[in-house]
């Protein structure tokens, strides 16, 4: 007895609906509610977080991204113009240094920063200093091939365009050609952005001071102390609700931007 | 206007010898070519033959392997001179338009005028919206280039060449990527811009217009020019056999041979 196509597929629908609610129903039987809140959802430890969670722990996360990403941003422009450039020695420079940097583990360069910029030069620089450099010098490898990809990606007669009414090349890649390419590459950029928020937690190699503190390293803290899983699922929720907004922001920007296109 | 150096003031635009080159592909096999002032000139000839890289050529945006570029007496081929500067004398319209997706339509007009002719905001705002008068389109200054149909994206290219204040305007098929009933108000833009006397070159399939407005009708095959003449004589009688049988294919498409050098194409 054959089906037709579309009897199969309803009958495909249903049968996965079918196992999604047997593998829920048994999960819902068999777990230990009990155990699981007082591990994972204990109110007493979640209370004893705030408002230290906020007031430093997550500020410090959005601090450090922000200026790693800063400067990987400008890094990665450079590093992508080079790329693009006439110029070979600049195109080599820059590949090389992509290569290495998108090679490297990221917790290597925080290493590097913390125990080798104090050996090689003597001084320590603040963390915040290091924490830029390390992530923004990771960063930028990445970032400096999608911003070379948006480059790439637009069309040869928007320069064409420009030339012809009389602009330098540099003006007319200034405000014709990169403004374009970050369009393109702002939903690519902004994942970068993402990663770069949950590597900010590398900065754990380098030892910290309790005002220092970022999210990951204020959740191990506590756990330390408190023996409860809680306050890691805090710090989770707290990362979700800076890239979860990024996430939704992109949506709204790549919308208006089919508008423009 | 005076010609610089004693020249002439009358040429426009000077080709001699022009030679390009795409790897072992001849393109343009030495075109020599004058055009003067207040002319209106049309190219037209096969797809393949030449003739928008010769349009590309006179402003450079197609650098000439050899021989010489001269607008308004300057030389474009001669790489001391300030290519940027003499381009924003050459008006440029592309087949697909090129407007900057970016900008709304009143900045892709002002955004050359303020960087290199540095034009305060209100001056190239007003002379934007002169020019969007002129093409019919005043009212969608506010508008991004997407929200307008290719008939209207063609117009506001050609009112954002104008913004430059040029003394020739170079067109590349300006209407071969419009829908047919859009075709119509482009060309009347560029019907008027000839009778106010702008020097046009225009590569172009629109074989009405060619008869119609141009002072000199150009026929080009693999690179090279084969007869040129006033309309009628290039259009109506055309002296050499590929010019006829490059106008019976674009005229008649589907019909058979017919007699080029009988009673020609039907404006």
């Amino acid at each position: 007895m054959s089906m037709s196509p579309r009897r199969k597929g309803r009958v495909a629908r249903g049968v996965q609906y079918a196992v999604l609610a047997v593998a829920l129903l048994l999960f819902a039987f068999f777990a230990d509610w009990v155990e699981i809140q007082q591990a994972f959802f204990d109110p007493a430890v979640a209370a004893s977080l705030f408002p230290r969670i906020l007031t430093v722990a997550l500020k410090n996360t959005v601090l450090y991204t922000a200026v790693g990403f800063a400067f990987g941003l400008a890094l990665g422009l450079v590093l992508a113009l080079m790329k693009l450039s006439s110029v070979g020695p600049y195109r080599w420079l820059a590949t090389l240094y992509i290569e290495v940097f998108r090679g490297l583990p990221a917790i290597l360069v925080f290493v590097a920063f913390g125990f080798g910029v104090p050996i090689a030069f003597g001084t320590v620089f603040p963390i915040l200093t290091t924490v830029m450099l390390a992530l923004g010098l990771v960063g930028a490898a990445y970032i400096a091939e999608t911003i070379r990809a948006g480059i790439q990606a637009v069309p040869r007669g928007q320069v064409e365009a420009a030339r012809s009414l009389g602009m330098s090349t540099t003006w007319a890649t200034v405000s014709i050609v990169i403004p374009q390419a970050f369009r393109i590459v702002l939903p690519p950029l902004t994942n970068e952005l993402i990663l770069l928020t949950k590597d900010s937690s590398l900065i754990y190699v380098l030892g910290l001071s309790l005002s220092d503190f970022d999210l990951t390293f204020f959740g191990r803290d506590v756990l330390n102390q408190s023996k409860s899983m809680t306050a890691i699922v805090v710090a989770g929720a707290c990362y979700l609700i800076i890239t979860v907004p990024l996430s939704l922001v992109v949506r709204r920007l790549e919308a208006r931007q089919a508008l423009t296109r | 206007m005076s010609g610089a150096d004693g020249r002439e003031a009358a040429v426009a635009i000077e080709v001699v010898d022009l030679h390009k080159r795409f790897g072992d592909l001849e393109i343009l096999t030495g075109i020599d070519l004058v055009v003067h002032e207040g002319e209106v000139v049309c190219v037209v000839g096969p797809s393949g033959s030449g003739k928008s890289t010769l349009l590309r050529c006179i402003n450079q945006l197609e650098q000439s392997t050899s021989g010489t570029v001269r607008v308004e007496g300057v030389e474009l081929t001669d790489p001391d001179v300030d290519i940027d500067r003499v381009r924003r004398r050459i008006g440029m319209v592309f087949q697909s338009f090129n407007l900057f997706p970016h900008l709304r339509v009143l900045d892709n007009l002002t955004i050359a005028q303020r960087r290199t002719l540095k034009r305060g905001r209100s001056e190239a705002d007003r002379v934007a919206t002169a020019n969007l008068e002129r093409v019919g389109l005043a009212d969608k200054a506010g508008a991004y280039p997407a929200q307008l149909s290719g008939g209207q994206q063609q117009r506001v290219a050609i009112a954002r060449a104008l913004s430059m204040d040029p003394s020739l305007m170079l067109f590349d098929e300006p209407t071969s990527s419009l829908d047919p009933e859009l075709v119509g108000d482009v060309l009347a833009v560029m019907r008027s811009l000839a009778n106010e006397g702008m020097t046009m070159m225009v590569v172009t399939h629109e074989i009405g217009f060619a008869r119609e407005v141009a002072d000199r009708v150009i026929f080009m095959d693999e690179g090279a020019v084969v007869e040129e003449g006033h309309p009628d004589r290039v259009l109506g009688e055309p002296q050499h056999e590929r010019t006829r049988i490059f106008l019976q294919r674009i005229l008649a498409p589907t019909s058979g041979p017919v007699d080029a050098g009988g009673d020609g194409p039907s404006g």
